[in-house]
């Protein structure tokens, strides 16, 4: 995981709340057996309205998303935030996420960023009336900027240290390799182990 | 102050503890399967990471294969993706894989433990619910979801927030004909399936003990039903008994190690669950559900529940609801539900034990003329087995379909689906909406009342059958 300091890049105003991760990303789109690429499942079905914020050019290429309330509610998919990264998407800012999207975004490096509902209306107003203008989000300062306006957001502390330090959930256990590798010396010597591959066995030759 | 035995199953485990961060947990097995690993093997790669313990993962196919023609390529190309991306993903990180055709290949929770490789005192992980089946054996087993499956391949660790701990005491001796199944489904159907929500339940008392290992295992198959993380039975003669002599259970000088060290994993006397639910065995009778959730379930000699008679608003529309999905009338004898399917399989009843179970009914009669029957063994072992006692025969004989393992009809993800507007009886464990297929109706039972069902072609137990059976 990259670290996250700060952040600048065209401020996309999504004015809509209950952004469900259906729309987010919709199931046909889970039968991938890869980790990438699901950007092109990015708010498929709202992609397909012309008038939508990301068919605008000048927004298409935009990676800090200012969405309305409750971002994130309904099935737990860690697809709808791939897609939001995938797609290239740094920050969400809302004024209220679902818990497990919020909790997925830590884990995949996206920058969950609760603001005051007033500074989301004061963001878009700002993000309409000046449309391609850049927003710079400062994680240690926990700030969004955006022309004059600047406005502060909340962020679990935990969480904000991790991005901060880059650090996904398997580096900060890696920061504890060598109490693994300790306690698996300590381990119960008739704990039982799989086959190794090929130990005679007639596992891994399918016979197709 | 004593500790229950997940407390020292979980203690055992800690490899890291600091105040305000989660305990990292070591994890002594990992069960891997097609659907929910791609990604999590995909992000290692992403990361340049390897399995860090591919001696402590072992890989099976289950949710997608077809249970026929299994010689075949498979048809569906979702499924013939995510299989063959499994065995690519085995291959290239030195995971052992059990594939389609092989004779270890099953359901991963039926082929953990016909190996002795489910343990007690484990740590047991899969991107799977259905892990909690492992608690069986006194093994600490929980489902996973695909960032923490890719965590395990690459750390063999979990960060685990703490868990509650919940006694769930049946004494007495259940009834004959009553099984593990009809207990399970009455434990569901009094704690509701979010009355486990945020605890590990140990299932104890002397109905309990009186089971076999692979009823034990029906029973904590389905503690996710209620909601809980994990489900666990300490282990004692029975639990030896079964894990000696397997293929990867300890021998020699390490078994008795090993059998001292179990012993002592029992909950202490003075041991405080955070709470407790006291059912009497000897109250049981065969259970069936009659709602889209396992915990809406009676005894099958009752009747469709009336929705107008439930007092909690929520739970009556959840009723109306649910007798809407099924079509079903309220006052309807649940005797008098036909069926079109019996599914008799899955992790929860797909073991050797169920199959005979159901032979022996199944002997000597016929499924009835408008029944479809669907025998599918958890692995290829219980195959093997069934065909070596000759249950094979009895089941083709009466009328029955006689396949190849894998999860089958339990979820539909392979060809093996009800209809719209189908209706099956099953010895699975969800009867969600669409569960087994679009528009399917399933009622959850044991694999007797499964038997009986297909004979009688209506919601029946086996004590129905010995009046004479009307032909048709």
């Amino acid at each position: 995981m990259q670290a996250f300091n700060t952040h600048t890049g065209v401020g996309i105003p999504l004015r809509r709340s209950n952004v469900d991760t259906d729309q987010i990303i919709p199931a046909v789109y889970l039968k991938r057996v890869t980790r990438t690429g699901f950007e092109d499942g990015l708010f498929a079905a709202w992609r397909a309205d012309p008038s939508f914020v990301l068919n605008q050019p000048v927004f298409a290429a935009g990676s800090v998303l200012v969405a309305g309330p409750d971002f994130g509610t309904g099935s737990s998919r860690e697809h709808a935030v791939w897609a939001l990264l995938d797609y290239g998407i740094k920050v969400v800012v809302s004024s209220r996420f679902a818990d497990i999207f919020r909790g997925n975004a830590g884990k995949g490096g996206l920058v969950a960023a609760q603001a005051a509902q007033d500074d989301v209306e004061l963001l878009w107003k700002e993000l309409e009336n000046a449309p391609g203008t850049e927003v710079t989000v400062d994680l240690a300062a926990q700030t969004i900027s955006a022309g004059s306006l600047t406005v502060s957001f909340q962020i679990d502390p935990y969480v904000r240290w991790r991005l901060l330090e880059g650090l996904d959930d398997i580096s900060l256990t890696l920061r504890h390799a060598d109490q693994i590798d300790e306690f698996e010396k300590s381990r119960k010597k008739f704990l039982p182990s799989t086959p190794a591959p090929g130990a005679g066995t007639a596992a891994r030759t399918p016979s197709r | 102050m004593g500790r229950t035995m997940a407390e020292k199953v979980w203690d055992a485990h800690v490899v890291h503890r600091a105040e305000g961060e989660p305990d990292l947990l070591y994890i002594d097995l990992h069960l891997v399967h097609e659907v929910t690993s791609p990604q999590a093997f995909d992000g290692l790669r992403q990361a340049g990471r390897g399995v860090r313990r591919p001696d402590l993962t072992v890989a099976t196919e289950d949710h997608n294969v077809p249970t026929k023609g299994i010689n075949l390529p498979i048809a569906d190309e979702v499924s013939r993706t995510q299989v063959e991306t499994l065995r690519r993903n085995c291959d290239e990180f030195g995971v052992t894989l059990y594939p389609m055709g092989d004779a270890e290949q099953g359901i991963v929770h039926v082929v953990g433990p016909q190996r002795g490789l489910t343990q007690p005192g484990m740590t047991i992980v899969c991107g799977d619910s259905h892990t909690s089946t492992h608690g069986a054996f006194g093994a600490l087993a929980f489902g996973i979801g695909t960032s923490e499956v890719e965590h395990v391949l690459a750390t063999q660790t979990l960060p685990l927030k703490p868990f509650k701990t919940m006694a769930i005491t049946v004494d007495g001796e259940l009834p004959q004909g009553v099984s593990a199944k009809d207990l399970i489904l009455a434990v569901i159907a009094k704690i509701g399936t979010g009355g486990g929500q945020g605890y590990v339940l140990e299932y104890r008392g002397s109905a309990i003990r009186a089971l076999s290992m692979e009823a034990r295992m029906t029973i904590a198959n389905m503690s996710i039903e209620a909601g809980a993380r994990a489900g666990m039975i300490a282990p004692d003669e029975t639990t030896f008994e079964y894990l000696k002599g397997r293929q990867q259970a300890p021998s020699g000088a390490e078994w008795d190690e090993a059998v001292q060290y179990w012993k002592s994993l029992t909950s202490d006397d003075d041991a405080v669950f955070d709470a407790e639910v006291v059912i009497d065995a000897a109250e049981l009778s065969p259970f069936v559900t009659w709602g889209t959730n396992p915990g809406q379930g009676l005894p099958l000699a009752g009747r469709v529940p009336d929705p107008e008679l439930i007092t909690d608003e929520a739970e009556r529309v959840a009723a109306e609801k649910a007798l809407q999905y099924m079509d079903l009338t309220a006052g309807t004898p649940l005797k008098d539900i036909a069926v079109d399917t019996v599914f008799l399989g899955s992790c929860t009843n797909g073991r050797i034990e169920d199959l005979r179970v159901a032979a022996e009914i199944l002997d000597g009669r016929r499924v009835a003329e408008q029944v479809r029957l669907l025998v599918v063994p958890g692995s290829m072992r219980v195959k093997q087995q069934a065909e070596a006692e000759g249950l094979d025969q009895i089941f083709v004989a009466s009328g029955a379909e006689w396949r190849s393992a894998g999860c089958s009809m339990c979820l539909g993800m392979n060809p093996d689906q009800l209809a719209p507007g189908e209706r099956s009886a099953s010895t699975s464990n969800r009867n969600f909406e669409g569960r087994q297929g679009k528009g399917g109706r399933t009622h959850l039972v044991s694999p007797a009342v499964a038997a009986a069902t297909a004979v009688r072609g209506t919601l029946s137990e086996p004590g129905d059958l010995r009046q004479p059976v009307v032909a048709g």
